[in-house]
């Protein structure tokens, strides 16, 4: 039935089938449209913000697709500007997870402004002394470079690339391509680097203050650093799980195994950098706000210790470690449970970073805040995970993702010319 | 967000919030309106034959 929009030589599964399945997530992105409108129909009451909260799953969410997106920008800044050739068998990949990430993060944003008919407030009306404006700046220009870097693989679908503008135009973006990919890089730095800094600078509350460079909280240069650390692991999940799905090899072991041991050289040195920050916090700065580390990690039914064993040992340590390791990095079962652990880490930071800082008393008379989401805000923060599977699915069925997907499946046929 | 805008001051706040954008929204103008108009020309002197490799 679609047959005419399939890139040559490669297969995929019947048009009823895949409309079977696009039907089934096709639902869940319904269940969190209906949240939506009730959220933009009734307001912010739908949901479990409140004082404390004013920041809450949304926000976690926002900032952990962020994090997991920036895959897209490491690689991007790799494969142009560092010249990193092997990765052109995956950035393809990692720029559609980055625009997923990026659109579902506008998305969720448009969802908590509470009046999203007043979104563009935020550039006419800039508060030039806040981070926020900044991350809002950044990630609609990054935003924008996304688009721009994933638009070359839309015209290079079978049909649209016999359009001869079309033809000239995906080949002349792919020509000028180091250019977006260094602003977006740029862009990235400051975006990732300042969602940390609005954390980092709340010296009201001792959890999340740090000391810095400059203007610049360390938690600044943190966030930047876990996001080109973490961000290849999510791409890679993500590529292991079409993998799976398709019962098809998509990406060369040389590549994987070499974006990985990048990832992991990242996610060893963030960890050190990490660790140091937490020792001169815990010991300096938490003292010296007149509190002690005990005070954060007790004294309530949720955030103990094992939060930050957690995020620094089991999720970031570990795989980094994995990684690094040549053995463990090329055995397969490892490499996923490192990638695995190493999305769950760069999340839990960013749970910790959002969510336990609200929770944690600063007053004296103050108790424990927790907060459990309603069902308006899961729906909606699943929602972005629907429709990143649909996007995936329509992306990987009409496009040309991946350039080794006919020579690693297809052997038998003379046509090896690699992209 | 524009000098011409009330709320707009001469300021060093102003300067790098709006000059970052501008020159990111600039260079992304910039380079898209490049890439258009020299795949224009290429369509125009494709000479009807279309490559496609």
């Amino acid at each position: 039935m679609d047959s005419a929009l399939i890139p040559e030589g490669v297969k995929r599964t019947s048009f009823p089938k895949f409309f079977l399945g696009m039907a089934v997530v096709g639902a869940v992105v319904l269940w969190g449209l209906i949240a939506v409108v009730l959220i933009w129909w009734k307001g912010l009451n739908q949901t479990n913000m409140n004082d404390y909260y004013g920041f809450a799953l949304w926000i976690w969410a926002d900032l952990a697709v962020i994090a997991v997106g920036g895959g897209a920008f490491f690689t991007g800044l790799l494969k142009y500007i560092f010249k990193v050739d092997e990765l052109k068998n995956i950035i393809n990949f990692a720029v559609i997870i980055g625009v997923i990430c990026y659109s579902s993060a506008l998305f969720i944003l448009a969802i908590d402004v509470g009046q999203p008919l007043r979104s563009w407030f935020i550039f006419w009306h800039a508060n030039v002394h806040s981070m926020l404006t900044e991350v809002a700046f950044c990630l609609s220009c990054y935003f924008a470079v996304l688009v721009i870097e994933f638009i070359p693989n839309v015209l290079e679908n079978r049909q649209l690339n016999k359009v001869s503008f079309f033809h000239h135009l995906a080949h002349n973006m792919h020509g000028v391509m180091a250019v977006f990919a260094a602003t977006g890089a740029f862009l990235s730095f400051f975006h990732q680097g300042s969602l940390g800094g609005v954390a980092g600078v709340m010296y009201g509350r001792p959890f999340a203050f740090r000391e810095g460079l400059l203007i610049w909280p360390w938690t600044f240069f943190l966030f930047t650093w876990s996001a080109a650390a973490f961000g290849p692991c999510f791409t890679l999940l993500v590529t292991k799980i079409t993998e799976a799905v398709t019962g098809k090899k998509l990406v060369s072991d040389k590549t994987v195994h070499l974006l990985a041991k990048i990832s992991g050289w990242m996610i060893t040195t963030y960890i050190i950098a990490k660790i140091i920050d937490t020792i001169y916090w815990a010991t300096v700065t938490v003292p010296a706000s007149g509190f002690t580390f005990s005070h954060f990690f007790s004294n309530n039914a949720f955030y103990g210790y094992w939060i930050l064993f957690a995020e620094i040992v089991l999720c970031g340590v570990v795989p980094g470690l994995l990684l690094i390791y040549k053995p463990t990095r090329e055995n397969s079962n490892l490499r996923l449970l490192a990638i695995i652990l190493g999305v769950i880490g760069v999340c839990l930071n960013r749970w910790v970073m959002v969510l336990q800082v609200m929770a944690v008393p600063v007053m004296s008379f103050d108790t424990w805040a927790l907060y459990i989401p309603s069902w308006q805000e899961v729906a909606t923060t699943i929602l972005p995970v629907a429709y990143g599977i649909m996007f995936i699915a329509l992306a990987y069925r009409y496009l040309p993702v991946f350039p080794q997907e006919k020579e690693l499946n297809y052997p038998a046929q003379p046509v090896v010319e690699g992209e | 967000m524009f000098p011409f805008c009330f709320e707009w001051a001469w300021d060093m706040a102003h300067a790098i919030f709006f000059g970052g954008l501008w020159y990111a929204v600039g260079i992304l103008g910039a380079g898209m309106t490049y890439v258009v108009i020299k795949s224009a020309y290429d369509t125009m002197n494709d000479s009807g034959d279309s490559h496609h490799h």
